[in-house]
């Protein structure tokens, strides 16, 4: 009997077919270009770093899910990659493999886990770990190697330099050349440097629904707008907007960070709330804090106040705006 | 087997009894209130046995059951095509007529029509909107009968507006097609009726939806009405069978049912009588697919699921959908990982997360702050989930809960 095979559920019949493996892949594949350009300046040191970061996060993962919780793992569907992707980004391709390991327990372990798991946690896990390595480790986390492409024979015994945001921070302001900074020729974390290849990654985000315009667009123009009043008050003290974009971690941190989907508000609106707050904080570390750069602060911070947030930012009901039918005006 | 709940409200009196012979379009079971609607058969034949049995909904519910014998229509049915466009009633016979003719929403809501038709007093209606819009995916039901029956349809609007004493026609169909627009485009022209090409968009055939679409008005939370906003929403469908009721005193006993799937040999829009089993539509569409996994009455995204093949077409079945087996099952329930897609694909701008997590807790008072009961079960949230969380389901739960409590109440 054919009938008895028919199956009984409640609507909707279909479905997208989106999910959340292919969400967590699509972010991967974005971040892509990002690596190889970090793999012409650093060579195998970034390919180093990013592979070590990536297995520690899913073996911590792994690890805990097993033997903690000993529930499902879910280790495969992608959202540990992506912290492991982020977290070696967001560090100098020089680090000692032992620091990132620390990076990935404090990320998944911490700052995923102890909350939950995917989908539950507050804050942002790659940036957790990044800011813990940052305040333990602060001479190993900002001595960054100089960016040499990859068949230059003086790669091999690496040469360090300064970052733009940190000569900023100790007052000087350097010429810096903007088309290097768009291509990524500058010192800076691992996977942060390179303005084109980060851009191409956040559009394909954006065609493929992974993300909104919203943060990106609030983060980065709250930034740019912030920064021109003040370059316009004094140019010679504060750094042009421009700078302030392709600097440091502006676009890592406003494409793929802070609009991390667990950590960031759920509505338009709320989003870019959220940004705003993100790009001011961002200036005000940059521009009066003691550290070069502020974007990990802000989206912690901002993090925090995504219940508040959402809370505060409610989708428009529908029917709200309309005039109440016509017995209730003339009351 | 005809049920006597085919409609939203009281379900209909039978008034024949076993052993009675009856005719095509002759009434077997009368409306019992206000919000209800008259039931006719549509066979020839004598009544065999009235008994509850499960039926289109998946509930036991009274149905009668029909021996058929011959084809013998009732003598006052007007069966010629010509089309009739003099419209001779008052407004208050059109509506008469159309209760007695049993006419109910045909996009699956089946709501009687003669009660929406009935402006209450002190409230005027300024729009009639006719839903040319197909209320789900898939189907293709009114898009055939706009293109075949334009005329009659043009015909119905005017009697509607009479009855109503609307002061504008908006016919409102989504650019997929383009031949009905062309079409009733160039046949509204004589009529004085606004054929108005909407974009693309689930769920645009929504009541709610379809008024914001076309007249840019917003229903307020219920328990408001389209009338409060001066609008008066029919589909064509329904819109068709007022013209024959009204026209060519036909009551409602058939319909067009789209009858279709992916391995489905010849997919069609079959005009069925109310009555007939699927499995006859499904035999007429080259038999039910080997990999058939789930059939559903209505459309994708909200249709009901049935369990049996012999269940009876009704006044709200707008198709007839064969799912493969691959298409059936669900997907596997992940974490939510808080993405806000369900927020942006809520047509009635609610938290569809938020609505979940307080069924999940059994919140009711605060769903209710949540506003609930604004949700039109369109199943978007659902259908959007990256993680697979069947979000509707939850928020069906909470709905009809609170419901409930409310009644209780009273």
């Amino acid at each position: 009997m054919a009938e008895n095979r028919l199956a009984i559920a409640m609507s909707p019949h279909v479905h997208s077919n989106e999910s959340v493996k292919k969400i967590m892949y699509s972010v991967v594949i974005a971040l892509l270009p990002a690596f190889c350009v970090s793999v012409y300046f650093f060579g195998l040191n970034a390919i180093r770093v990013t592979l070590i970061s990536i297995v520690a996060c899913m073996a911590v993962e792994w690890l805990i899910q097993k033997f903690l919780l000993k529930g499902k793992t879910t280790i495969f569907d992608g959202s540990a990659i992506v912290t492991g992707m982020l977290l070696a980004f967001n560090v100098p391709a020089n680090l000692d493999w032992w620091i990132i390991v620390i990076g990935a327990i404090v990320a998944i372990g911490i700052a995923k886990m102890t909350f939950g798991g995917l989908g539950n946690n507050p804050f942002n896990p790659a940036i957790v770990g990044r800011v813990f390595l940052l305040i333990s480790f602060p001479s190993q986390m900002t001595t960054w190697p100089t960016p040499q492409p990859i068949w230059d024979i003086k790669a091999l015994d690496a040469v360090t330099g300064p970052t733009p945001l940190g000569l900023l921070n100790e007052g000087q302001m350097v010429d810096y050349n903007y088309m290097d900074m768009f291509i990524g020729n500058m010192g800076g974390s691992l996977g942060e440097m390179s303005a084109i290849a980060l851009l191409i990654g956040g559009i394909f985000l954006l065609i493929r629904k992974v993300i909104t315009w919203h943060i990106p667009v609030a983060v980065l123009g709250t930034m740019a707008a912030f920064s021109a009043i003040l370059w316009g008050v004094d140019p010679t003290k504060y750094a042009d907007p421009l700078f302030h974009i392709l600097a440091g971690g502006a676009l890592l941190g406003a494409i793929y960070m802070a609009t991390d989907m667990v950590t960031s508000p759920m509505t338009g609106k709320g989003m870019l709330v959220y940004g705003v707050g993100i790009g001011i904080i961002t200036i005000l570390i940059r521009t009066w804090g003691s550290y070069p750069e502020g974007m990990s602060f802000a989206i912690l911070i901002m993090n925090a106040l995504v219940p508040l947030i959402n809370n505060w930012c409610k989708p428009k009901r529908f029917g709200e705006v309309v005039k109440p039918p016509k017995e209730e005006v003339k009351k | 087997m005809i049920p006597i709940a085919q409609h939203i409200g009281a379900p209909a009196e039978p008034v024949v009894a076993k052993g009675d012979t009856v005719k095509v379009g002759q009434l077997i079971a009368k409306s019992t209130g206000f919000v209800s609607a008259n039931i006719h058969s549509s066979v020839s034949g004598t009544v065999a046995k009235i008994e509850k049995t499960i039926d289109t909904s998946g509930y036991k519910n009274t149905c009668i059951f029909i021996n058929v014998e011959g084809d013998e229509w009732l003598e006052t049915i007007d069966r010629t095509p010509d089309l009739k466009t003099e419209i001779t009633m008052s407004a208050e016979e059109i509506r008469a007529k159309i209760a007695e003719c049993g006419i109910v929403g045909t996009g699956g809501a089946t709501f009687p029509a003669h009660v929406k038709l009935s402006v209450p007093q002190g409230k005027k209606c300024e729009h009639l909107i006719i839903n040319g819009v197909e209320c789900e995916p898939y189907l293709t039901a009114d898009h055939r009968l706009m293109l075949e029956h334009t005329e009659e349809i043009m015909v119905g609007c005017k009697i509607i507006q009479k009855a109503t004493g609307a002061e504008k026609i908006i016919i409102g169909i989504e650019n997929n097609k383009p031949d009905a627009i062309a079409k009733m485009t160039e046949a509204a022209k004589k009529y004085g009726i606004t054929v108005m090409p909407l974009k693309v968009k689930y769920p645009q055939g929504g009541e709610k939806q379809l008024i914001k679409a076309t007249v840019n008005r917003e229903i307020p939370a219920p328990p408001a009405l389209p009338i409060d906003v001066g609008c008066v929403v029919q589909n064509v469908g329904s819109t068709f069978a007022i013209y024959e009721a009204v026209q060519k005193n036909k009551p409602l006993f058939e319909r067009v049912v789209t009858v279709t799937g992916k391995s489905v040999k010849s997919p069609k829009n079959i005009l069925a009588r109310v009555g007939t089993p699927l499995s006859h539509l499904i035999a007429a569409v080259g038999g039910l697919p080997e990999d058939t996994g789930k059939v559903v009455n209505g459309g994708p995204m909200m249709g009901k699921a049935v369990k049996s093949l012999e269940v009876p077409v009704t006044k709200g079945t707008s198709g007839v959908l064969m799912f493969k087996q691959s298409e059936s099952v669900r997907m596997e329930e992940n974490a939510c990982i808080r993405c806000g897609k369900c927020v942006s694909a809520c047509c009635m701008g609610l938290e569809p997360y938020l609505l979940k997590n307080l069924a999940k807790i059994r919140d009711f008072d605060a769903l209710k702050e949540e506003r609930v009961l604004d949700c039109i079960e369109c199943g978007s949230c659902s259908f959007t989930c990256p993680a697979g969380i069947p979000i509707t389901d939850y928020i069906r739960y909470g709905k009809a809960t609170v419901t409930k409590i409310l009644r209780s109440k009273k």
